[in-house]
């Protein structure tokens, strides 16, 4: 475990650590970095004018350390994109965004576009849901790359753990990752565990690795965006910063099942690829269990984790970014 | 030095010019309006303001042993200064849910008008004027006032005025709502709250009547039979109640806030004396206690309608379409009354809900509410208000 406690002593950080902006807007532009912020939306226009203002306001105008703001949206029916606009964030459709590829509905198909939409040398994903925003949510994940080359991922945690003593973890997961990814990493990938909050929407990433991992559409991105990532570049790729609070509307119990449901079959395919495992039909029908005036009835939900490949394989992005595989 | 003319011709293009400040006003509005700040517990709003001072270059911003956080703009001359305020409190507790929303054209939550928003352009003002390259001849001195509502009585302020050397000219109040609003006299006020308990022992002989609810009654009967004058205008507010745990437990205790609010200082200081002969003659009739608890007042006074100070606001105001509506104030401008300093009160927005957790303010008409408060400040500085 001494491994994984250098880690969390060198590549855990605080936001409050980053506040000078000044001085981290210069460290950018001397390297020559170019920074795209990524909000993908569904229905969010409580929370996405908010998220504009702040983020336009503090990062951009003030500090320009963001180069670019994109809403990429899943097809809201509410007034997402119209407040959006408003708020001079440049807008999407994910399905316009490559429209000779089949549509894809779900969050990872909104961060997978972003990666050929998008022009930054870094792109920062966060989710649009949050009600107490503050620059730091920006901020706070893109001070580790902009200062160490070496990072490639940067992964937000909120809860501030409570006792970091020998194994004993932090209460910061919430209940999908304490009890389903966190038992399934120690089983699997013991050095993830380091990752305070493995399932957080909000990271910042480099290109060079955001368009060599392949996107699942659904709830599995991050889990398989870990994994992905430790496979190719190991643990000391990545770095994890603690944003304090996150405030956003909690997700009742059977909301989580079908987001276990989703993670689990991304976790398996990628176990099966490497060989641990070796499942080769698995179920995509959820099946949960309802009520009716004393009868028992059966919620059959199809959930099928569907992916999108690395970025790096499509022709346009290569063409678009003169990259080769 | 511009000369009022030309000025007024300038502050239609200006209301367009301000509009690239939303983003940066807005923020400063939702991230100041999401720190809960009750009266007496101001500091962290104030923080947050000293901060983007300092970050605005501003000399002297500090916080003073009143809890006030203040800012200087220096001036070119410097020879006097002009002071801006908004209170930095809300009547809302830390408990609250002080949470933000930001729709397409409003912005609602709790205390976003009284006054985040006057707070949130005293956090943003240095910015705009740096940016567009305005310079005052005059200091602008930026006074976030602590302990202004309600039991604070306007303790912030008071405490500024009395221990600043500043040469303060003029100064202005900026209230987030209402547009249009112009404020350059104070009322004479009497604020105080009246407190009815019973003993513990419950008296099975006064059945039925030993409640500090009924005994509250008693006297809001008899305040409201009070005769006041027509003229000088005058009324008493009953702005509060409360009392009482449950549907069947008798009332221990209930609590009346009210305002008796005067153009005449002698009225209020009679309606004073006859509330206070009512408190004592309801609680020798029924052996309750009753406790009369006033904590603030207000002298009446002000500039005259025809000073050039409210002369300068309505042509800088009808030069940008807005239509004043004159109202007299019980806020900070009496403060500044008091200390013979002419002042006034201006709103940014238009707004509803006041005082509720759904407060909700426009966004188009705050560039109008801005122009005008960047026009009066030329307009002092210029020297035309005196």
């Amino acid at each position: 475990m001494n491994k994984l406690q250098k880690w969390i002593d060198n590549n855990t950080y605080h936001h409050s650590e980053f506040w000078d902006l000044k001085k981290l807007v210069e460290e950018k532009q001397k390297k020559g970095l170019k920074i795209s912020l990524c909000l993908p939306t569904l229905n969010e226009e409580k929370t996405i004018g908010k998220e504009l203002i702040i983020f336009r306001s503090e990062l951009m105008e003030r500090y320009p350390l963001i180069d670019e703001i994109a809403v990429i949206d899943s097809g809201s029916e509410d007034k997402t994109l119209e407040v959006a606009k408003n708020y001079g964030a440049d807008t999407y459709l994910a399905s316009d965004i490559l429209p000779h590829l089949e549509p894809k509905k779900g969050k990872g198909e909104n961060l997978w576009k972003a990666i050929y939409q998008l022009e930054g040398d870094i792109i920062v994903y966060v989710d649009a849901d949050i009600s107490n925003i503050h620059p730091r949510f920006v901020y706070g994940l893109v001070a580790p790359l902009v200062y160490r080359d070496e990072l490639q991922y940067v992964k937000a945690f909120y809860d501030r753990p409570l006792a970091f003593s020998g194994n004993t973890r932090a209460s910061g997961g919430g209940r999908v990752t304490e009890i389903l990814i966190r038992p399934l990493f120690s089983l699997f990938f013991p050095d993830l565990t380091a990752i305070i909050q493995p399932l957080s929407g909000e990271y910042a990433v480099r290109r060079d690795v955001l368009d060599k991992i392949a996107f699942p559409i659904g709830y599995g991105v991050e889990t398989s965006h870990l994994i992905d990532v430790y496979n190719k570049f190991g643990l000391e790729a990545f770095a994890q910063t603690d944003l304090d609070k996150r405030v956003h509307e909690n997700q009742p119990t059977q909301a989580l099942g079908k987001m276990a449901f989703g993670i689990l079959q991304t976790f398996i395919k990628r176990v099966n690829a490497m060989g641990v495992f070796n499942v080769e039909h698995y179920e995509t029908v959820l099946r949960q269990f309802q009520v009716k005036r004393n009868h028992y009835e059966q919620n059959l939900i199809e959930i099928e984790e569907q992916e999108r490949p690395p970025m790096i394989e499509i022709e346009e992005y290569r063409k678009k970014f003169n990259k080769k595989v | 030095m511009k000369n009022l003319d030309s000025l007024k011709k300038e502050l239609p293009e200006l209301e367009k010019k301000l509009k690239k400040y939303r983003e940066v006003l807005l923020a400063n509005l939702v991230m100041l309006g999401e720190i809960p700040s009750p009266t007496f517990e101001e500091q962290n709003r104030i923080k947050f303001i000293l901060n983007r001072f300092d970050e605005a270059g501003l000399t002297d911003s500090s916080m003073d042993s009143g809890g006030n956080g203040i800012g200087v703009l220096s001036g070119k001359t410097g020879e006097k200064a002009i002071l801006l305020n908004a209170h930095a409190d809300t009547i809302f507790t830390k408990k609250t849910d002080h949470t933000m929303q930001v729709g397409e054209d409003t912005i609602t939550g709790p205390g976003v008008a009284d006054n985040s928003l006057g707070l949130a352009t005293l956090a943003t003002l240095p910015y705009i004027l740096e940016d567009l390259g305005i310079e005052l001849e005059n200091d602008l001195v930026m006074l976030c006032g602590a302990k202004s509502l309600g039991r604070g009585n306007l303790e912030g302020i008071r405490f500024f005025l009395e221990n600043n050397a500043m040469k303060i000219s003029s100064a202005i109040c900026i209230e987030g709502i209402q547009l249009g609003r112009l404020s350059y006299s104070s009322l004479g006020m009497l604020r105080g709250e009246i407190t009815c308990s019973v003993p513990e022992s419950y008296d099975w002989s006064r059945f039925g009547d030993a409640s500090a609810i009924l005994t509250l009654n008693e006297i809001i009967n008899k305040m409201n039979d009070m005769r006041l004058p027509r003229r000088p205008r005058t009324s008493i507010v009953m702005g509060s109640i409360s009392g009482g745990t449950s549907f069947n437990t008798i009332a221990r205790d209930a609590t009346l806030g009210f305002e008796v609010r005067s153009e005449s200082q002698e009225v209020v200081e009679n309606a004073g004396k006859t509330i206070n002969d009512i408190v004592m003659e309801v609680s020798s009739k029924t052996g309750d206690r009753i406790e009369l608890d006033i904590f603030a007042k207000r002298i009446p006074g002000g500039i005259p309608y025809a000073h050039p100070l409210t002369n300068c606001a309505k042509t800088v105001m009808e030069s940008l379409d807005i239509e004043p509506r004159l109202a007299p104030s019980i806020s900070e401008l009496s403060a500044l009354i008091d200390e013979n300093i002419p002042a006034l009160t201006l709103g940014i927005t238009k707004g509803e809900s006041t005082f509720k957790t759904n407060e909700t303010i426009e966004i188009e008409p705050i560039y109008k509410g801005l122009a005008q408060l960047i026009g009066t400040i030329i307009a002092a500085d210029g020297g035309y208000c005196e």
